[in-house]
């Protein structure tokens, strides 16, 4: 059962990952990673990482993807033409190279993999374990991690004002 | 008399510095009072330097004294050092004398000049140098003195530097002056390679031992060094450099290219021939080309209208009879000469910038005329250099070439002896002509002469005194010898033509010369020698012909010692009240061996000659000049092709220029632009090149478009997995 | 069950077409979605990976990706906004004044 669930999502995640990149509008491209960041948060709980999911649905599909659909609305962004295209064969580098990359991994991966079930077994870390870890072991980065948000909100505001403003 | 060496040898330095650096500063008087005393120092010191050495028994006349030592590089060990024997004794005393009464006349010549001081500088410089050159005691340091005076030459034939030919003229000497010092740095080298020092003592006692006699390494040295002395004293073929460097003010042509720079080259003969000696062929070559030169020079000057060409003409021409001298072993008789020919030469020259300051630099012979009257303190006293220059008894010019001569012909060299004569009339004519034009019929010059203010004539005087008087100084006949031969005679024995061997009793210091004698002679003579100074001649001369070997070298020992004690009588035979030096000596040798030179006739009747040969060039130079002007066109319009290539100068110059000088200097230009521009400049330019075409094709990555870059970060990825992928 | 290959092939997939869309559209704002699905991609590796050897650490991981993510979004798009309040554009092919 969880294995169609995981196939199925996989299959979700996979299908918007492809929208996102190939969609003209970007709007629908926003809307694509949403959803696809929502099928992994699935994925998430599937496995037992349910803190993770709720993190990625609340950070990622709730506060970025908003963000991302601000900033198309704000800059008016139309429809990408078609026709502008420039350089196909930037294109179709790209598109070889990732097929490429796919299929050295692929092969890396036959050659051994650690194996296992991941899954709901064994103990699941709650919030409590995660917050343990989080405030005493890895103290020093979460708050590295908390001085570097704050740089990035005094940086984006620093960026964006206008001359003049105060 | 260690201070007073050195006093003598840096008092003119000191000259030079204080008026080189404060000389701007100070006036004219300040400056020639520091330039003149300096000298004047220098001279009263060598005066003294040279009486205390006289003081010691001849035998002992060698006195040595080191600064410090320079260079101790493995086995090159060369010190600063300075060497006082009866050579260098006689050359201080010569350079001193005649540049303090030089620096005199020029605080009057060059009074109008506007670099003064300089002029002083460098001539103070130059004394220095000279000094230097003659009183080091290692080869290393003489070399150090002989490019001194080379550059101080330079210096001062370009003087006026802003007169394009006397610019030339001093690039010209210095290089042809660097030709002869490339023979002579070889030389050194050669020597330093055969015998692992640079002393002058120690290299001239080994010499017999490890020099063979007449073989290949002597005589390579030998050459050697006579090229460097060929390029400094202006023989045959480097003397081009002479005639221009009259381009100078006049006392730098009396000092410099009379009586001191160019006497460089007989010094280091006489000062090396020990190492001649053992090179016979070498020693020929030095007397052939001495003579030539003599003559060659000689002929050049019949023609010349120049006043100053003509004097250095008969320079290059006198020179060449040192050489002949120091080529047929009469090394005291060089000696000698190149003293008188200091007196009367530099009383010639400043005679003749007397003349010119007279007439506003006029230098055109046929522009003047009738200065006797006007200048007579200029008359009388070049009248006795022009006579001392002939060789007209009983002025010392007689005494000195008349020994030269005699001592080529008892050497048995007649056709040497007889050139000699030639250029010894061609020597009375051309002087005389100089002198009937310059001061004898009516005057042609459009200016008013005066005559010279005493501080150029109180010199003239000077020079005049020693120039007549300074024959008594090698008389060869009273009590045994000259004074001067016999102060020489330790240092440079009795030396004979190369012709004959002959051995080198000479004690003092340097040599344990020989020729064929084994060591054993000479130390043995040596040492006889110095206990003959006092006491045993009988025993000393005994000796000297028992290990003499051959009998003849024995009496010659024996005369030897004659020599040495002035007359007193050694038991032995040998001889004569004649003990004259090396004339006396041979005669004595003559009584003694009875071999006696080679002469064909004896020397008073050679004396009678040359004189007779002066006198005949005087008077045809007086009906020429002086009696019918009318002869001298006459002749030169029936030999004038003849006239025409003495006037050129046998366009000696012209085929140097054609032969050597066009194509060193288009082979230059050739490799300038054959290898220099197209490979040197193409290699590094073209390097730059390279590395700016690759610059330019790597930059075609930079697009500025992100897609790019990320691009290759992916391919890079592609990569390492791949790499891991392959392993 | 699902092995961890599967998670693996997974997140090599996105991988893949996250890297593709960076190179291939040219609008920057989905360049910046197609980074941002890469990251998504080796966030999933590190949950397998976490879940698999049942240590919580992998997932402390993911919990700083994220918040990185968020930064460098925020930051990016503020770019984003100032490139196109300049030059009127965020086509990456209009944007290459660092050429040569």
């Amino acid at each position: 059962m969880s294995a169609a669930l995981f196939y199925a999502l996989g299959a979700v995640a996979v299908i918007s990952a492809l929208g996102v990149v190939t969609m003209r509008h970007p709007i629908r491209c926003a809307l694509s990673l949403a959803l696809s960041l929502l099928s992994l948060a699935g994925i998430y709980l599937l496995s037992g990482a349910e803190f993770i999911a709720a993190i990625q649905v609340i950070v990622y599909a709730g506060a970025v993807m908003v963000l991302f659909l601000f900033v198309i609305m704000l800059l008016n962004l139309g429809r990408e033409l078609r026709a502008a295209v420039r350089s196909p064969l930037l294109m179709y580098t790209g598109i070889a190279l990732g097929l490429i990359f796919l299929v050295e991994g692929v092969l890396l991966l036959s050659m051994g993999v650690p194996s296992g079930v991941v899954g709901v077994t064994g103990p699941v870390p709650s919030t409590e374990t995660m917050g343990r870890l989080l405030f005493g072991d890895y103290l020093l980065a979460f708050e590295a991690a908390s001085l570097l948000l704050l740089v990035g909100i005094v940086g984006a505001v620093a960026l964006l004002r206008r001359e003049g403003e105060e | 008399m260690e201070t007073l060496l050195w006093i003598v040898l840096f008092a003119p330095a000191a000259g030079a510095a204080l008026n080189g650096f404060f000389g701007a500063r100070l006036g004219k008087g300040p400056v020639s009072w520091i330039a003149c005393g300096a000298v004047g120092v220098s001279f009263v010191a060598s005066a003294g330097a040279v009486y205390q050495l006289a003081m010691l028994p001849a035998a002992a006349r060698s006195f040595q004294t080191v600064l410090y030592d320079w260079i101790g590089a493995g086995e090159l060990a060369t010190e600063i050092g300075l060497l006082l024997d009866p050579i260098s004794a006689v050359m201080i005393l010569v350079v001193s004398g005649v540049s303090a009464a030089i620096h005199i006349y020029s605080t009057g010549y060059m009074a109008d000049d506007k670099r003064f001081a300089l002029y002083f500088t460098y001539l103070n410089l130059f004394v220095f140098c000279m000094l230097l050159l003659v009183l080091s005691n290692n080869f290393l340091l003489f070399f150090v003195g002989w490019e001194g005076v080379g550059l101080c030459s330079y210096l001062l034939i370009g003087f006026w530097f802003e007169k394009a030919t006397a610019a030339d003229a001093g690039k010209k000497a210095f290089i042809v002056n660097r030709i002869g010092d490339f023979g002579f740095l070889l030389a050194i080298m050669a020597i330093f390679a055969a015998f692992g020092t640079l002393q002058f003592d120690k290299v001239f006692a080994a010499a017999p031992t490890t020099l063979v006699m007449g073989g290949g390494l002597a005589m390579a040295i030998t050459l050697l060094l006579f090229m460097g002395a060929t390029g400094k004293s202006a023989q045959i073929p480097l003397y081009t450099w002479l005639p221009d460097a009259m381009e100078g003010p006049t006392p730098v042509s009396a000092l410099i290219h009379a009586a001191t720079m160019v006497t460089a080259g007989v010094y280091m003969v006489v000062r090396c021939h020990v190492l001649f000696e053992l090179a016979p062929t070498t020693m020929a070559v030095v007397a052939g080309v001495g003579v030539a030169t003599a003559v060659f020079a000689a002929s050049i000057a019949l023609v010349q209208n120049d006043i100053k060409r003509v004097l250095a003409y008969s320079t290059i021409s006198q020179l060449g009879y040192m050489f002949l001298a120091c080529g047929v072993g009469a090394y005291a008789a060089g000696m000698f000469h190149l003293m008188t020919h200091a007196f009367f030469k530099a009383l010639l020259f400043l005679g003749a910038g007397s003349v010119m300051h007279a007439l506003s630099g006029e230098l055109d012979m046929r522009n003047m005329g009738g200065l006797k009257k006007y200048m007579p303190y200029t008359y009388w006293t070049f009248l006795a250099g022009a006579l001392a220059l002939s060789g007209v008894f009983p002025l010392s010019g007689f005494f000195s070439k008349d020994e030269i001569l005699w001592h080529a012909l008892e050497g048995g060299n007649v056709l040497h002896w007889a050139i000699g004569v030639g250029g010894a009339l061609m020597t009375a004519f051309y002087v005389f002509r100089l002198f009937f034009l310059a001061f004898h019929g009516s005057p042609r010059s459009k200016a008013h002469p005066h005559e010279s203010p005493m501080n150029m004539t109180a010199p003239l005087v000077f020079l005049a005194v020693l120039s007549v008087g300074g024959g008594l100084l090698g008389l060869p006949w009273p009590e045994g010898g000259g004074v001067i031969q016999k102060f020489l005679a330790p240092a440079v024995g009795g030396g004979h033509g190369s012709a004959h061997v002959v051995v080198e009793t000479a004690g003092g210091e340097t040599s344990a010369l020989g020729h064929q004698g084994t060591e054993a002679v000479e130390q043995h003579a040596g040492e006889v020698k110095w206990q003959s100074e006092g006491e045993h001649a009988a025993d000393s001369a005994g000796h000297g012909i028992e290990h003499g070997g051959a009998g003849r070298e024995g009496e010659h020992g024996v005369a030897q010692q004659e020599v040495e004690h002035g007359g007193e009588k050694p038991a032995g035979e040998p001889a004569g009240e004649h003990a004259a030096e090396h004339g006396g000596m041979d005669e004595a040798a003559e009584h003694a061996a009875g071999h006696g030179g080679e002469a064909p006739f004896s020397e008073p009747v050679a004396m009678v000659i040359s004189l007779a040969v002066a006198l005949a060039g005087i008077t045809t130079a007086w009906r020429i000049y002086l009696a019918a002007p009318e002869i001298s066109t006459k002749i030169r319009s029936s030999l004038h092709r003849i006239h025409k290539v003495l006037f050129n100068k046998y366009y000696v110059d012209e085929i140097y220029d054609n032969t050597v000088v066009k194509p060193v200097i288009g082979g230059a230009r050739g490799l300038w632009h054959g290898i220099d521009e197209p490979v040197i400049d193409g290699g590094v330019n073209g390097l730059a090149k390279i590395v700016a075409l690759g610059s330019g094709v790597l930059s075609w990555v930079q697009t500025g478009k992100v897609q790019l870059y990320a691009l290759s970060i992916l391919l890079g990825a592609i990569g390492i997995a791949a790499y891991y992928l392959l392993r | 069950m699902v092995s961890l290959e599967q998670y693996l092939i997974l997140s090599l997939l996105l991988f893949a077409i996250g890297a593709a869309g960076v190179i291939v559209r040219r609008n920057a704002l989905i360049m910046l979605m197609s980074v941002e699905i890469m990251l998504n991609s080796v966030n999933l590796a590190l949950v397998a990976f976490s879940r698999l050897l049942h240590s919580g650490e992998g997932e402390a991981f993911v919990f700083f990706v994220i918040a990185m993510a968020a930064v460098e979004v925020a930051v990016g798009l503020g770019i984003v906004v100032l490139v196109f309040r300049n030059r009127r554009t965020v086509d990456a092919e209009d944007l290459c004044t660092l050429k040569g």
